[in-house]
């Protein structure tokens, strides 16, 4: 806004040294650099969402056999039972969803305890420990993925769901611990302070300050801890042993065409995170209000 | 369960009525001590932050503490409802006794200490809940459940506060929209509202406007009659406003360690430290020379 008021100033302020010539000159530039602007941002938009997009479209398609790569016809057949066509691939998500949860939960539990040691207390070890989460975040899945192989052969862990979930119950509490140590740091500590005065105990001041306080980082934490644990390909890959995820699924799928149930059950989970993150924006603003 | 226990430990410290029906034959004037601090050392790891601190506080009155900056008023008065405990590297030497017990004494439970002892922040700090749940919070978690209780609890400790007509038509309404005042008025109903026995205040006025000021400063002489207060302030005009007594302390500057040491240099009626200090550095802070 002051912006757009400044070029309307300085033509009042100098009336005859010829305030055309500059302001010819420089308006349409910057209309010019507006549209670009415009233009630019929606190019980013469509970019990113244009993927989403095709796979909500293809849901709705009704293509003859596996391969669902050429718009056939629209039908909603596949939001009903024929969703389960195929029992193998209804298994996986089962794993998958289950698989998420797990990791949620357990990622959620521990890495709100780092995030509340490292952003609360002063400690040996806390460079070195706020270091390490970072580099877990920043490690490459597949540095990961074979050192967990490595690690579990070694210990002859059978491989299957459990060695699914403690690895990415790995990956994602660095996340989780990053998101609530940010919320953590933030805090005012005679928040606690007063609790403790008004005669609340150590759990008490944790479930009726510091928690309701710390919530939305640690809602933000179990939204990325699923979104990173259901779509894990690369960790899960190497420690699933027989077992099958939702990702290793399609991935296997791909050489035989990717039935439209993929696109639907990409699309359902699409939405999922769309209605919880909303939820989460909502309670947010209401929380501060 | 913990709340039994609790309640085990609480039954320990002395009921200020009991006490009062004591001294119900002594003339009115005589003073009831409440605190009885002995040599007072407090040390965060190390470092000595304030040093042999002797004083007594009375009952009904309000004590002021002056001081320059790290003078360690706060650290005493934190000293008080064992607020340091939460302070990992925090411990202190000497004796603080509370109604004739010791308050650090091996049976005390610091939970039941801060029920007794309310503290009022430097920053108005209301819970990011409703008015009505930021006053509700103490009795709640001190076992009131019943509705009309808490009610009851909430109207009184707000009417108390000089709130009330402020806010009771929108005790839903969250207590971070109040003004800055408003906020401390909050701050202090929700430690009145566990009726506790003595209110430690530390700097409750520095953050806010001189209305803001007087309206907190007025409420203080009003608790005065239920409560005793003990207020940490910067500002010497307000201990001579409110206070019927001062303690001021002074920083000792270690040359070798660079560190700086609170101290407690003199104690007594407000009107005798301002007007007739008995020690040099009293009387240069007192009338503006330091600090």
């Amino acid at each position: 806004m002051t912006v757009d008021t400044y070029p309307e100033r300085a033509r009042d302020s100098a009336p005859a040294a010829s305030p055309a010539a500059g302001r010819g000159r420089r308006r349409p530039r910057r209309r010019w650099g507006d549209r670009l602007l415009f233009a630019w941002t929606w190019l980013i938009i469509i970019w990113l969402a244009l993927p989403i997009a095709v796979m909500i479209i293809f849901s709705f398609n009704n293509p003859h056999g596996r391969f669902n790569f050429t718009w056939v016809g629209f039908t909603l057949k596949w939001y009903g039972p024929h969703l389960l066509d195929y029992p193998s691939l209804t298994t996986a998500m089962e794993n998958s969803l289950l698989v998420a949860f797990a990791a949620t939960v357990g990622s959620v539990v521990l890495g709100t305890l780092v995030g509340l040691a490292l952003g609360k207390y002063r400690f040996r070890g806390l460079g070195t420990a706020n270091l390490v989460q970072f580099a877990a975040i920043s490690a490459p899945d597949i540095v990961l993925a074979s050192s967990l192989l490595a690690f579990f052969v070694t210990l002859r862990v059978p491989l299957g769901l459990p060695t699914i979930i403690v690895a990415h119950i790995m990956f994602c509490l660095s996340f989780v611990a990053v998101t609530v140590r940010a919320r953590v740091l933030t805090l005012d500590r005679s928040l606690e302070e007063a609790a403790r005065d008004l005669g609340a105990g150590p759990w008490a001041t944790f479930r009726l300050v510091t928690l309701p306080l710390i919530f939305p980082g640690v809602l933000a934490g179990a939204l990325l801890a699923f979104a990173i644990s259901i779509d894990d390909f690369v960790v899960t890959s190497f420690v699933s042993g027989s077992t099958q995820t939702f990702p290793l699924w399609i991935w296997s799928a791909t050489r035989n065409g990717l039935p439209p149930q993929v696109d639907v059950l990409g699309t359902l989970i699409f939405v999922a995170g769309l209605v919880i993150a909303a939820t989460s924006a909502l309670l947010g603003r209401r929380g501060t209000r | 369960m913990e709340q039994q226990q609790r309640d085990g430990v609480a039954t320990q410290l002395p009921e200020p009525a009991a006490l009062a029906d004591k001294s119900a034959g002594v003339p009115e004037k005589h003073l009831v001590p409440v605190f009885d601090a002995k040599s007072v050392s407090i040390f965060y790891g190390s470092f000595r932050a304030v040093t042999d601190v002797s004083l007594t506080i009375y009952e009904h009155e309000i004590t002021a503490f002056i001081g320059s900056s790290g003078s360690g008023k706060s650290t005493v008065l934190r000293a008080f409802n064992r607020m340091n405990d939460l302070v990992p590297t925090a411990h202190m030497d000497g004796e603080i006794d509370y109604r004739g017990i010791s308050l650090y004494g091996p049976d005390v439970s610091p939970v039941a200490v801060r029920r007794r002892i309310g503290m009022v922040f430097q920053k108005p700090n209301p819970f990011p809940k409703s008015i009505y749940e930021n006053v509700a919070y103490g009795p709640r978690i001190n076992g009131i459940r019943k509705k009309s209780h808490l009610d009851e609890i909430v109207e009184s400790s707000l009417q108390k506060a000089a709130l009330w007509d402020e806010v009771k038509n929108r005790l839903g309404a969250s207590g971070l929209g109040l003004s800055g005042g408003q906020a401390q008025r909050l701050c202090i109903a929700r430690t009145i509202a566990v009726e506790p026995d003595v209110v430690l205040m530390d700097e409750p006025a520095s953050a806010l406007d001189p209305i803001a000021t007087g309206r907190i400063e007025d409420l203080m002489h009003e608790l005065k009659s239920q409560y005793t207060i003990v207020i940490v302030t910067h500002n010497m005009q307000q201990a001579t406003r409110v206070s019927d007594r001062t303690a001021f302390f002074s920083v000792l500057v270690n040359p070798d360690s660079d560190t700086r040491t609170g101290v407690h240099i003199e104690y007594g009626p407000t009107q005798r430290i301002f007007e007739n200090p008995h020690d040099k550095r009293t009387e240069a802070y007192v009338t503006g020379r330091i600090g």
